[in-house]
């Protein structure tokens, strides 16, 4: 460690005094470090919730009012025997969402890689506000427990979708859910509170306390997808908080923002919703593209094809994120025109996506690949994202949009861009695990988890286009009740079983976190020979993560680089000049 | 994978059908470029011993080309849209066949206007989840919802409206073919979402005026 800094080893020497109890490092922890892992341990728990609900509303689909194996614990009027009734079915497909979404991507994506790794890769001690961090934390973990409780309120969970169209949400009558989707409200504004401080918290991290030589463009693409996300939650979150407020108010005080009855507009709920919604999709997919493009690089051992065009393109997907939440209302009555500006916008959209999808590719080429089960699962990201970019297209074309909108197709579409972060989420496992608990996890049970996740995803996922080609509606609780959707019933089957094992596969990556975790292999510093930052602190870190302050000289990909020998180029390494001029 | 759209039998839904086969051989050969191309250099460049990666940042001439051809062909597809959804959406044709469908929990209600053609008459005529219409005749459909949104789904006719509490909707078609169509509610309304469901007849103008004397001709006192 040539490249000490004084300052900052006096600075980081002095941490080490503070001795810290259980509670404080494990509970009420301020270490961006343990806040991660909290994060983490969250969405994993909420991951199996969310997937076992998507096994029910799967199985309903498949072998409609049959009884759900294993199920006939659950009382009347919730279930009949383990048979669900249509007002239950809602309830399930409802929280599937909304726990996938608010539950475990963002938790996983922001909370938990953007705590662990934003202060490691920038090169720092810890966040800019621990404490802030730690109540993020708790905060969200709040918002869970208020969402997890709204199962146990008479009339049970929220039954209105996700997106909690008004009227249908705004008057308890309309879906027979009162507390529910009170409950349901309240949890999401909580969890405002939690996404606020978090953003607030990496914003400030990222400008502030770069290590010495950390430019804005020698960052990680991970960072950069991070900071981007932290801008779109600042903004984005305040609008859907605003807009959960209002539908309290006209549920439980008596307003009329979104009752037509008294002068209010249930469109404007949708403009208000999707305008966060839409900028929600990238809060999701950026991180995934960030580590996707950072693994991508590591594994090719070469540089990320065009840097500067992926940070950018980044950068353009937020700005454009902003004004195209209208192609989710198409055929909502919005004014037709509306529809066609959207449309333009929509389109363009694409192309930063696509852009991104070449210089992957461009990264694969000329590279020394190793398929690692990280990289295997960041290039199963890419193949997902490919399909769900392509499938957007259709919906974005407006008069396409009107035969598809609301059928499996959309399913079908978002699946394979949000459940598709899942790949990114196991290859960020996968890929950071050695840093964040000091060992690491079985390469052979890992690829064996990737093969039958990958198969299994797309046998449950692809068929939903052909059921929405034939025009299969979402949401609906017994497709069999249709004469037109009859004949394509086997397709429902199909899906079903692929669904199934494909939430079976998930007991190898159970099986492994857990085993790894306490009986891994030890971890090296560096086991990838990757560039960045975090990669220069122990396995995992200490408290305040570097032993040095350390000084970065250059970008995060130099891979396979002339000036030296072995094929990776550390940021934080000083050439000396003798180095240099002889790789000339 | 299109051999599974349900059969058209609406004068705009050739249009909208060549759009989505347009689209689709674009993305299937995208799809198929790209995939193809993933796979041979994952076979092509994977680790060798004494082999090196290429050690290079980019090509700026190659990234232009790319961001340039999918704008290009993505504006041209958002223009060769306009026109169809200029034609369903914006502007509906003239005609003497106006129907009000009311969506409710969990029924559609169609109302005939009656002799005075004005809805919200004594001589409205309502049925509930039928819709009674002649083959080639523009039907002009005023669409209401009383509680919650629906949406007004004819596949076979590529047709979908919301409809929402507090608008009166606009919307048309022109059937092409008689034959007995599924009318699904595609908006989340409720429990009752599944199975809300009413069907469209479409009538020879005989047959047509055969229904209309039995059921629309008020019944002499």
């Amino acid at each position: 460690m040539s490249d000490a800094v004084p300052a900052g080893a006096a600075h980081v020497a002095h941490a080490h005094h503070e001795e810290l109890g259980f509670w404080r490092t494990y509970v009420f922890s301020t270490d961006h470090k343990m806040i991660g892992r909290q994060f983490l341990f969250l969405g994993l728990f909420m991951l199996m919730i969310g997937g076992s609900l998507a096994m029910m509303v799967r199985w309903e689909l498949a072998w409609p009012e049959t009884a759900v194996p294993g199920m006939s614990w659950i009382p009347e009027p919730y279930m009949y025997g383990g048979i669900i009734p249509p007002q239950t079915y809602n309830a399930i497909f409802t929280m599937h969402a909304t726990i996938m979404i608010f539950f475990v991507v963002m938790p996983i994506m922001v909370g938990c890689f953007g705590n662990f790794l934003i202060p490691l890769m920038i090169g720092t001690r810890d966040m800019a506000f621990p404490k802030l961090n730690m109540l993020s934390f708790w905060v969200g973990a709040i918002s869970g427990v208020v969402m997890l409780a709204s199962f146990f309120v008479p009339g049970g969970p929220a039954a209105s979708g996700w997106t909690a169209y008004a009227t249908l949400s705004a008057k308890p009558a309309y879906t027979g859910v009162d507390w529910g989707q009170n409950l349901w409200i309240i949890s999401l504004a909580i969890l405002g509170v939690s996404s606020l401080m978090g953003s607030i918290n990496y914003i400030t991290t990222i400008v502030n306390m770069r290590a010495p030589g950390m430019t804005y463009f020698r960052m990680p693409l991970t960072v950069w997808s991070l900071f981007i996300t932290a801008i779109l939650l600042l903004l984005a979150l305040p609008v859907l908080t605003a807009a959960l407020a209002m539908l309290l108010f006209d549920r439980t005080l008596g307003t009329s923002f979104f009752l037509p009855e008294g002068g209010g507009a249930p469109l404007l709920w949708q403009h208000m919703f999707w305008f966060f919604g839409h900028p929600e999709v990238y809060v999701l997919v950026l991180p995934a593209m960030g580590v996707t493009s950072e693994l991508l690089s590591t594994f090719s051992r070469k540089p990320i094809f065009g840097y500067h065009a992926m940070a950018f393109s980044m950068i353009a997907i937020a700005f454009l994120s902003w004004i195209v939440w209208g192609h989710h209302m198409f055929i909502s009555g919005m004014n037709p025109l509306l529809g066609t500006a959207f449309m333009m916008t929509t389109m363009v959209i694409a192309v930063p996506s696509a852009i991104k999808t070449f210089n992957w590719l461009g990264t694969l080429w000329g590279g020394s690949i190793r398929l690692t089960v990280p990289m295997l699962f960041a290039l199963g990201f890419v193949s997902n994202f490919i399909i769900g970019g392509l499938s957007g297209i259709f919906m974005a074309s407006t008069p396409v949009d009107i035969f598809i909108h609301d059928t499996y197709f959309i399913v079908a579409h978002f699946h394979y861009v949000v459940a598709g972060i899942i790949f990114a989420l196991f290859a960020a496992v996968y890929y950071w695990f050695p840093k964040m608990f000091g060992r690491t996890m079985n390469e052979r049970l890992g690829k064996i988890h990737f093969v039958l996740t990958y198969i299994f995803f797309n046998g449950a996922f692809f068929p939903m286009h052909f059921l929405g080609v034939a025009g299969h509606m979402r949401r609906i609780y017994n497709p069999t009740q249709y004469e037109f959707l009859q004949p394509m019933q086997h397709w429902n089957v199909f899906i079903t079983v692929s669904a199934l094992i494909l939430g079976a596969s998930q007991i190898f990556f159970l099986y492994n976190f857990f085993w790894s975790l306490f009986a891994g292999k030890k971890a090296e510093r560096n086991p990838w020979q990757a560039n960045t930052l975090e990669w220069v602190a122990a396995s995992p870190p200490p408290h305040g993560n570097f032993e040095v302050q350390p000084v970065v000289y250059r970008g995060p990909y130099e891979y396979s680089s002339p000036e030296v020998k072995e094929d990776w180029l550390p940021q934080d390494k000083q050439l000396g000049a003798g180095a240099a001029a002889r790789a000339h | 994978m299109l051999q599974w759209l349900p059969e058209d039998v609406s004068t705009f839904g050739p249009q909208i059908d060549s759009l989505f086969y347009l689209i689709y051989y674009i993305t299937a050969a995208t799809f198929i470029i790209v995939t193809a191309l993933m796979v041979l250099f994952l076979i092509m460049y994977r680790a060798r011993e004494g082999q090196r990666a290429t050690y290079t940042h980019g090509n700026t001439t190659l990234e232009i080309v790319w961001t340039i051809v999918p704008a290009a062909i993505l504006i041209v597809l958002s223009f060769m849209s306009v026109s169809t959804w200029a034609t369903v959406k914006r502007s509906a044709p003239e005609s003497d066949f106006e129907l009000q469908v009311t969506a409710k929990q969990f029924n559609w209600e169609v109302v005939y206007p009656g002799p005075d053609r004005q809805f919200g008459t004594q001589d409205d005529l309502k049925f509930d989840n039928d819709l009674h219409v002649p083959v080639n005749k523009v039907v002009r459909i005023h669409l209401l919802a009383a509680d919650v949104i629906h949406s007004f789904f004819l596949p076979n006719l590529r047709l979908k409206q919301d409809a929402v509490p507090g608008r009166n909707i606009l919307v048309w078609f022109e059937a092409t073919k008689p034959g007995k169509y599924e009318l699904p509610c595609a908006e989340l309304c409720g429990f009752g979402h599944s199975g809300m469901r009413g069907w469209l007849y479409v009538h020879t103008p005989e047959e047509y005026k055969t229904w209309a004397d039995e059921n629309l001709t008020p019944k002499p006192q």
